[in-house]
């Protein structure tokens, strides 16, 4: 069936507008480009997920803690030595001059994790755009990976759990720790944590790819000056400081 | 060469299904706290977060690294050919097996999912230490299994020399790995050094010494058999000079902390701030365990003082997996020099850690399982000399 001449033309004005667009803005989409990976497509190389936090912004507040907290399903039993947290607020005090800093700490997302080198079966791994994970499927159970996290940035799942995401697999006896909220990342997203903190919080965090020379996170990498936590183990963190 | 006579113990009495049946009953708690933990999960230990290997670790390192040092008895004489040793090398090799199962049990049971066991069998990662010592764990087995067939079977007497010698040099790789565990966790201050595989080496020389010493003077004991003292006295010295390793080791590896300004605060704490751990590193890892022992070993003859050093071996060693393995990881991680750091997940603090019931049934439960084994072997198959008597060990090793 051929297309009625009031089709025709609307295709025709949307073609117009859409060269003119392109000739007048080279390089302003129309619709943004999908960045999320097909669920057949791998990981790649070519990435590299990071965060940047500027603790100069950042406030005395959990934002950050309590999005992780509810997007990822993790909640306490009232028993702060054994509930998970995949994400914490520590708070710093300068020994000599008393000068306090707090920041959020978390998995670092080494690009050589301590985590993934003991781990017996293989269940701790790296995926190969820098995200460090559990397979829960594998996990023994046996908590080398928390001996070695320089970070205590690892919980092990001491009860049983329930109310968990579809997303988010957990599972009582194995261990666990922050995903970089890669299912939201494989969809083109920010973490939770990160989309928090600029809506409710300091402003305090980037995510992006530290490969990619355009990146927001790259950019001020490459302006300011940023650490590492532990920077003497040489792990490579993907998670960076800024005024620490 | 006389002829050592071996003979299985007759195993009928009162007292023996007495032993059996409380060690039975020591088993029975050890699974049932097993299963407790499992069923609820590990919050109904001791252990959190900050402390995630707890008293069950304690007890599964210590029976695991004994178990490869109780081998030495039997290496002493197959591998350095001295016949005294060799009426002792078949228990030898029974304890190497039934203190590893022992310990093997407690590990596994005390995982957070024992019944992936399978998994671990089945996916290995070579660069973990962990899956290197599955297979350094399981091949032990197959080796000494090997290693008592050469003993056992006059045809296969002529093997013997290099199957011990390949089960000397596995166990120095086995408790070379037992010690890496600890010694490549860069990220811990307490470890993070190459001296703990050969500190745990010498442990385990002396920890199994120890248990095959009381083991020996038990059986013997309790099956009317002659136990003289050439052997008691030449077992005697040999421990006063592994617990005396031990505690060279043990002053090495602090002295080097404390001449280390990074290692300073962690050397505070274990010998001088650290409450529990540092009471226990002096009045049971140092003096019981170390001081005590050589005093009693080469102070006085008596067997009550060898059983006695046998014992505060065992305490003291138990102790200083304590304050290694426990105290290690209550000691704050540093991320943050110059810091005084504060968090929700109790950074910057000394985690708190008290063993609970089922830890310690789990772990008497391993100790229990290996003396049972132990126990029903020498039931079973003759792995006793019938007399250890002087003269009869004397016209042996003639």
């Amino acid at each position: 069936m051929s297309p009625d001449r009031r089709q025709f033309l609307g295709w025709g004005a949307a073609a117009a507008v859409t060269a003119a667009g392109a000739a007048l803005a080279p390089g302003l989409r129309l619709i943004e480009l999908a960045q999320a990976r097909s669920p057949e497509e791998a990981a790649s190389a070519l990435q590299r997920w990071g965060l940047l936090i500027d603790i100069t912004k950042c406030t005395d507040c959990d934002v950050c803690v309590t999005a992780c907290s509810k997007e990822n399903g993790w909640t306490g039993h009232g028993r702060p030595e054994t509930d998970p947290q995949w994400i914490r607020k520590v708070s710093l005090r300068d020994k000599r001059t008393g000068y306090a800093q707090t920041l959020p700490l978390m998995c670092q997302h080494c690009e050589h994790p301590p985590c993934v080198d003991v781990c017996p079966t293989g269940a701790s791994f790296r995926r190969d755009d820098g995200i460090v994970l559990v397979d829960k499927h594998t996990c023994i159970g046996c908590r080398y990976c928390v001996m070695a996290c320089p970070y205590g940035a690892r919980s092990f799942v001491h009860e049983t759990v329930s109310g968990q995401k579809s997303d988010v697999p957990r599972g009582k006896g194995t261990v666990e720790s922050c995903t970089l909220c890669v299912h939201r990342v494989d969809r083109g997203e920010t973490p939770a944590c990160v989309e928090a903190c600029n809506r409710d919080g300091g402003k305090a965090m980037v995510f992006g790819d530290l490969n990619d020379p355009s990146a927001e996170i790259h950019r001020r990498l490459r302006a300011e000056p940023s650490t590492q936590v532990r920077a003497d183990l040489a792990l490579n963190t993907g998670v960076r400081y800024r005024g620490l | 060469m006389a002829r050592v006579h071996y003979r299985e113990i007759e195993g009928d009495s009162r007292g023996f299904y007495a032993l059996l049946g409380a060690l039975g009953a020591l088993i029975l708690a050890g699974l049932g706290a097993s299963w407790y933990m499992e069923h609820n999960g590990h919050y109904v230990t001791g252990m959190s977060n900050r402390i995630v290997w707890g008293m069950p670790h304690v007890f599964a390192i210590f029976l695991i690294v004994a178990a490869s040092g109780v081998l030495n008895v039997a290496s002493i004489a197959s591998v350095f050919g001295r016949e005294l040793y060799k009426p002792l090398a078949r228990l030898s090799g029974l304890l190497a097996l039934t203190l590893l199962a022992g310990g093997l049990a407690v590990l596994v049971l005390d995982l957070g999912r024992p019944e992936r066991l399978i998994v671990a069998m089945t996916h290995y990662n070579v660069k973990s230490i962990f899956a290197w010592n599955i297979f350094l764990y399981t091949g032990f087995y197959a080796i000494v299994a090997v290693y008592l067939w050469t003993m056992f079977e006059r045809r296969m007497n002529d093997y013997n020399k290099p199957a011990g010698l390949f089960a000397f040099v596995w166990r120095l790789i086995l408790t070379t790995g037992t010690g890496s565990i600890f010694g490549f966790l860069v990220a811990r201050e307490p470890y993070s050094s190459a001296l703990l595989a050969p500190m745990f080496i010498i442990m385990s020389f002396s920890f199994g010494l120890a248990i095959f010493v009381l083991v020996l003077m038990a059986a013997c004991n309790w099956t009317g058999r002659a136990l003289g003292d050439v052997v008691l006295n030449r077992l005697r010295n040999l421990l006063g000079v592994f617990v005396a390793t031990v505690l060279y080791f043990v002053a090495i590896h602090h002295l080097t902390n404390l001449y280390v300004a990074r290692q300073h605060d962690v050397e505070r704490f274990f010998l001088w701030e650290g409450g529990i751990y540092t009471a226990l590193f002096w009045f049971v890892q140092v003096l019981t365990g170390g001081v005590l022992p050589l005093a009693l070993l080469f102070g006085t003859t008596s067997r009550r003082a060898l059983a006695a050093a046998a014992v505060c071996v065992i305490l003291g060693g138990l102790a200083q997996l304590y304050v290694l393995v426990i105290g290690g990881q209550a000691y704050p991680q540093l991320m943050f020099p110059e810091k005084e750091v504060s968090s929700s997940f109790f950074d910057g603090v000394v985690a708190g850690y008290a063993p609970s019931l089922p830890e310690l049934a789990l772990g008497v439960g391993g100790v229990a399982l290996a003396l049972a084994l132990t126990a029903v072997a020498l039931k079973v198959l003759p792995f006793l000399p019938r007399s250890l008597a002087d003269g009869d060990v004397d016209s042996a090793a003639a």
